[in-house]
């Protein structure tokens, strides 16, 4: 590259001279690595621009970092800009870009989960703990954000090894075995699923099905999308019929919203439920192509899935490349379904401005549905069974069922499919009632966007439209008990903590609001006022939903426990 | 199509564009909507949050204006039109609230700050804003970034915007900046040490709403309002773009673009905006005479007379360099003609044929490029020659147009159907069956590199029938801005440069700087600056550079214009136009005009469009007769891009700028 032991040709002045022109030079060794990398999984090229972020994995998990030589050479190769290439890898938190003065990080990370169940867990002791005990030289240990795995607080990720319940003394038996890849569960295979008339349902829509009488039912059955805004699912499909095609069907497995592990519970058990609910939706939208966007802290949903395409392509259930599987690479804010769409696209998960509404422009400006995991699971469901295996079910004037991923401080934290009227008393109830010693204090119906409710308000459905009144709302139906011995001042700290990692930074109230408020919220007492304030400001003017509800945790604290702030 | 709506906005009943944002929907109402992220011009970010407005029956919270267009309002239940609310007390609160988080990260660094005076943030924290801040915490800090030797970073003072982004991807087309990270530490960067390579970077200190990025060559140098600003035209390109010029005293501080959406938009070059130190330096300050090999000062009397008398009785031939207003060039070829000689303003040898419009200017305007479906470029790189002409044809790509090109394949900063690069080229090209260009609207744009050599002429008239057979307009670039007002008022001679200097006793060289003329010729040079031709000069008369006097410019598509004089000429330069009536009372032909108005009023007697400012007159179509083409391929005229005229041979800015670009032309070589 450069014209060595020759004067400089690269002058920026009389008497100046340099060997490279100004900027990152390409270093030939790591574009041959990258070459080579990108060749053997994906083939010679030329790259997809929206396979970006799949691109950055493949040097992440070789390399351990995404060094800026590796950048730029995946600039080079991908024929990108260089400012293209480090916006997309500085935007996730599972990249770790190490640039020329920087040490690379050890080979070795352990990400400890500091979201609300976990901390109540002991998180931060569990984090000391590790730091203490373990080389800083050969592991490193990070915060991070939840890991759906609530119902085995506190959690941690060793590599890609997720270890429930974690200690100290887990961690070094890990890492003594060299355990650190993701541990796939037993689940139903295609085979068995199949076996017991799995796809007849879609199989039998494809050859004579009528789209219009099967969102009949998922209107009549009353699922709504259950990734949190409880639109109702049917009408979704008439909005993205309604544009020309051609469609995309998207579907947003970014579970994020700390608390949620309802998807995960459901894919690690039963993936083909939701494979056949996904064609089912995409056979009634005519989409050309499917992606699923799974989030990068469920290694083994990933692993799973990839498996399961597979066996899909090879008994001809669908064409081979109809499903795009899409790894996340940490980032809250993707769950948002257009931030969801910009990363499947390979860019930042900046979310887009409505309208226009993915219905209409989606993925690669495409009308593109987007649905929920569990919302698919329930399309399959109804298609096979029914709309009665929704609306059958009745309890407090609400009609259908709900997947609660229950944590915080009961018997026996996990997923409950309960009747969607069911109170926080019927929760507790269910997860086998509050652990001994714990008086119940306060609970979170949805994940840290809803809040934190106070048990005095113990009587009220947790289903959509129902806590709207309180300021809440049911979201991902992500409930997590804090007792007497919780601090809710705490709690929403910790929520605020995690917006404020989370928020993408393109609009000012949520990239400047989620910071200050962490910081006024720090103060013994809070600035009651000024938070208000900021919390108006907040919800009025952010873009999406992130900074829209972040402030609920405070306004709801503020509130119901005033004796606390 | 047209998709007009109704809409109230406080209280003001307006029908706009259904397309239209709710942001512009005010501005067409009068009520001003304060912004940061959006601009006309760019893709809409709605990031800032400034311009929040109520809608009334819409969600219970505001909505930004900018991202909203007035076609997703609902009307109301009985069909009334949709109400916006722009002075509510909801609106009021939220910008409230946006202001401050604005400013919590930002540094009260105003004292210090270029951009203080005209910063949007300080302007509109005074209108929309509250007086103090509650947020008694540490602000964010950030590094600078390496831009160049034009645009100055305080990036603390970002407020994440992104128009600096939007503006080189989509504009500019050069990729170079970004933003990396997210939440509070998401920052606009560019990547290591690289500084922008576009000729059009300078655009992002205007666009910067804050002090984030700001103009080295100005920095410090003066506050906004100690300037005199006159609005002007520049003289770098041939586009005459609208430009604004700051001055303080006599010295001129910086130069800005004005907003002209037939010409520039609001996009004005780097040679434009930083050319002014080029004003300060080399300047031609007193008359000279060349005495016994060596120049030497003298009165003003003494070198008119001695301008005299070496013209009198003697063949003369004048020439009419890139930069001179239409005015001197009337009163140059009035004085020569008067004395029996010919005149010339296509010194650079262009084949433009003598008083067929269509043919030198073409008839297409700028504007034409906006709605053109197919543009074929012949024999020219726009980037070079105009580069905010190129960025409009980048806009027009980037709708979707299709771009041909026949000329060296260079970088253009957007896809295009390269032809080929010769003449054969163009001669296959014409044979093609047309199809479907004749139904759109298409541009056929030819530069002056396809035009200046031997078979000009030939070439023109090929690319005339091509245009003629396609269906399309014409747009003839040219380079020079004197040039098609020269060409208006017939400053022309049969034959061209060779016929006008063919057995020519004295020169009379107006500004002409990148010309050689033969030894043994009288040269009487009148111009700005001590550039080549003042060096080759006999007797030198220093005259007024574009900034100091009032002149008539007629641009590429055949729009004049008028540059007002914004500062003074120094020391004892003059005018152009005066130093030619001078000269022609000392010849005893004294010119007919005792003053520039007296001057245009001749002018515009003789060619009446060039009284009609601003107008691009209709150009009658005439065909040219068809002649052979030689062979070889098109060769660009712009060398150095930097380098053009004795102004920016004289800035030291301009200097650097074109050390980084022959820097960046070198190409690496591999490592073996």
């Amino acid at each position: 590259m450069a014209n060595d032991g020759r004067k400089g040709v690269w002058k920026s002045g009389k008497g100046k001279g340099r060997h490279t022109p100004k900027g990152r030079q390409l270093d030939e060794l790591a574009w041959a690595q990258v070459k080579t990398l990108l060749a053997s999984h994906h083939g010679a090229g030329p790259h997809r621009r929206d396979h970006l972020i799949e691109y950055l994995h493949l040097v992440q998990d070789k390399y351990g970092h995404l060094s800026a030589a590796h950048l730029r050479a995946l600039a080079e190769e991908m024929r990108l800009s260089m400012a293209e290439v480090f916006e997309v890898a500085a935007f996730y938190a599972h990249f770790d870009i190490v640039k020329e003065d920087e040490t690379p990080p050890p080979a070795l990370t352990i990400r400890v989960c500091d979201s609300l169940s976990c901390e109540l867990a002991g998180a931060q002791a569990l984090k000391s703990a590790l730091e203490q005990g373990l080389d800083a030289g050969d592991v490193r240990v990070l915060r991070a954000p939840c890991m759906g795995r609530c119902d085995t607080a506190p959690v941690l990720e060793v590599g890609h090894n997720h270890i429930d319940h974690a200690t100290l003394e887990k961690v070094q038996v890990a890492i003594a075995a060299d355990d650190t890849h993701a541990r796939i569960p037993d689940y139903e295979t295609y085979a068995s699923y199949a076996a017991e008339g799995g796809y007849t349902a879609l199989k039998a829509l494809r050859t004579q099905g009528d789209w219009e009488a099967v969102q009949e039912e998922i209107l009549a059955a009353g699922l709504r999308g259950l990734g949190g805004a409880g639109f109702p699912s049917g009408t979704k499909w008439g909005f993205v019929r309604g544009n020309a095609g051609p469609r995309y069907l998207a579907v947003n497995g970014d579970e994020g919203e700390p608390g949620t592990f309802k998807d995960r519970f459901y894919l690690e058990r039963q993936p083909h439920e939701f494979l056949e609910g996904m064609l089912i939706a995409a056979w009634a939208v005519e989409a050309e192509t499917c992606f699923i966007y799974m989030r990068d802290e469920y290694p083994a949903v990933v692993e799973i899935l990839r498996r399961e395409i597979k066996a899909l392509e090879d008994a001809g259930v669908v064409e081979a490349g109809y499903i795009e599987l899409r790894r996340g690479a940490g980032a809250y804010i993707c769950g948002e379904e257009s931030a969801m769409i910009e990363s499947v696209e390979g860019k930042r998960g900046m979310p887009r401005h409505r309208p226009p509404f993915v219905a209409q422009v989606g993925v690669f400006g495409r009308p593109t549905l987007v649905h929920n995991v569990e919302t698919l699971i329930w399309v399959a469901r109804i298609c096979r069974e029914g709309p009665q295996v929704l609306n059958a079910t009745e309890k407090n004037g609400r009609k259908g069922l709900r997947s609660f991923s229950v944590s915080g401080r009961v018997q026996n934290p996990g997923v409950y499919l309960l009747p969607a009227g069911s109170t926080i008393t019927d929760i507790i109830a269910a997860s086998g009632g509050m652990m001994a010693g714990y008086i119940f204090k306060a609970y979170q119906p949805g994940g840290p966007s809803s809040g934190i409710l106070p048990a005095t308000i113990h009587d009220v459905p947790l289903d959509f439209d129902t806590l709207q009144p309180l300021g809440s709302f049911i979201g991902s139906a992500a409930v997590v008990v804090l007792s007497d011995q919780d601090s809710a001042r705490a709690a929403a700290l910790n929520m605020l903590r995690f917006f404020e990692d989370e928020s993408c930074g393109q609009c000012t109230p949520c990239r400047v609001g989620c910071e200050k408020a962490v910081k006024l919220m720090q103060a013994d007492t809070w600035d009651r006022d000024l938070l208000g304030e900021l919390c108006t400001a907040m919800a009025d003017a952010s873009i999406c939903g992130l900074g829209q509800a972040a402030p609920n945790p405070i306004l709801m604290t503020m509130k119901h426990f005033p004796d606390e702030i | 199509m047209t998709d007009l709506r109704k809409i109230i906005i406080d209280d003001n009943e307006v029908e706009v564009e259904g397309a239209m944002t709710l942001i512009q929907a005010c501005e067409v109402a009068g009520i001003e909507v304060p912004r940061f992220c959006y601009h006309e011009r760019l893709s809409i970010a709605g990031n800032c949050r400034m311009c929040l407005v109520e809608v009334v029956g819409g969600p219970p919270k505001p909505a930004a204006s900018c991202a909203m267009q007035v076609r997703d309002l609902r009307p109301g239940p009985e069909g009334q039109p949709p109400v916006v609310k722009t002075n509510s007390p909801m609106v009021k609160k939220a910008r409230e609230g946006v202001m401050e988080f604005l400013l919590i990260n930002h540094p009260l660094d105003c004292p210090i700050c270029d951009q203080g005076g005209e910063c949007d943030l300080q302007d509109q924290a005074m209108a929309y804003g509250i007086s103090g801040s509650r947020f008694d915490l540490p602000k964010r800090a950030s590094d600078d970034l390496e831009l160049g030797p034009l645009v100055a970073t305080t990036m603390t003072r970002c407020i994440s915007c992104t128009r600096c982004v939007r503006f080189t991807s989509e504009v500019a087309g050069i990729l170079t900046m970004g933003q990396t990270g997210r939440g509070e530490d998401a920052e606009i960067t560019t990547y290591l040490g690289a500084t922008l390579d576009s000729n059009l970077q300078g655009n992002i200190i205007d666009l910067c709403p804050v002090g984030a990025l700001t103009s080295k060559p100005y920095a410090f140098s003066a506050r906004p309002w100690e300037l005199t600003k006159t609005e002007s035209i520049d003289v770098m390109d041939a586009l005459g773009a609208n430009i604004r010029v700051d001055t303080k005293g006599r010295e001129v501080m910086r130069i800005l673009p004005r907003n002209h959406d037939g010409v520039n938009e609001e996009w004005i070059t780097d040679k434009t905006r930083f050319v002014w130190d080029g004003l300060r330096r080399q300047r031609l300050d007193a008359p000279y005479v060349r005495v016994d090999g060596k120049l030497r000062a003298v009165s003003w009397g003494e070198a008119l007379t001695a301008a005299a008398d070496a013209m009198k009785g003697k063949k003369i031939a004048g020439l009419i360099g890139d930069l001179v207003p239409v005015e001197a060039a009337y009163a140059l070829k009035q004085m020569i003609e008067g004395q029996g000689g010919h005149v010339e303003c296509r010194t650079d040898g262009s084949k433009l044929p003598a008083g067929n419009r269509s043919g030198y200017v073409g008839t297409a305007t700028i504007e034409d490029i906006d709605n053109a479906e197919m543009i074929q470029l012949i024999g020219t790189n726009p980037r070079l020659e105009s580069p905010v002409l190129n960025a409009r044809i980048r806009k027009a790509w980037a709708r979707g147009a299709n771009v041909g090109l026949i000329g060296e394949a260079v970088d253009l900063t957007y896809d295009y159907h390269h032809v080929g690069t010769d003449r054969a080229a163009l001669s296959e090209m014409m044979e093609h069956d047309f199809g479907k260009v004749l139904e759109v609207p298409s541009v056929v744009i030819v530069g002056q590199g396809a035009l200046n050599e031997a078979d000009g002429l030939s070439v023109l008239a090929a690319v005339m029938k091509f245009a003629a057979d396609t269906n399309s307009k014409l747009l003839v670039l040219h380079t020079a801005a004197s040039r098609v007002g020269t060409m208006d008022i017939g400053a022309i001679t049969k034959g061209g440069m060779e016929k006008t200097l063919d057995g020519a006793e004295v020169v009379y060289n107006l500004g002409a700087d990148e010309i050689e003329i033969d030894k043994g010729t009288f040269v009487i040079y009148q111009g700005s600056h001590g550039d080549r031709g003042a060096h080759r000069a006999d007797i030198i008369l220093p005259g007024a550079a574009y900034t100091e006097e009032s002149g008539l410019f007629v641009n590429t598509e055949g729009r004049p214009q008028m540059a007002q004089r914004a500062s003074f000429p120094p020391g004892e330069a003059k005018e152009n136009w005066a130093i030619l009536r001078a000269l022609s009372a000392e010849l005893g032909a004294v010119l007919p005009f005792d003053n520039l108005g007296g001057l245009r009023a001749a002018l515009v007697a003789e060619v009446p469009h060039l009284g009609k400012i601003d107008q691009v007159p209709v150009n009658e179509w005439e065909h040219l007769k068809l002649r052979p083409m030689g062979k070889a391929d098109f060769r660009g005229i712009v060398g150095d891009y930097y380098l053009t005229n004795p102004i920016t041979r004289a800035s030291e800015v301009m200097a650097e700028l074109s050390a980084g670009v022959k820097a960046r032309a070198q190409k690496p070589m591999a490592a073996e």
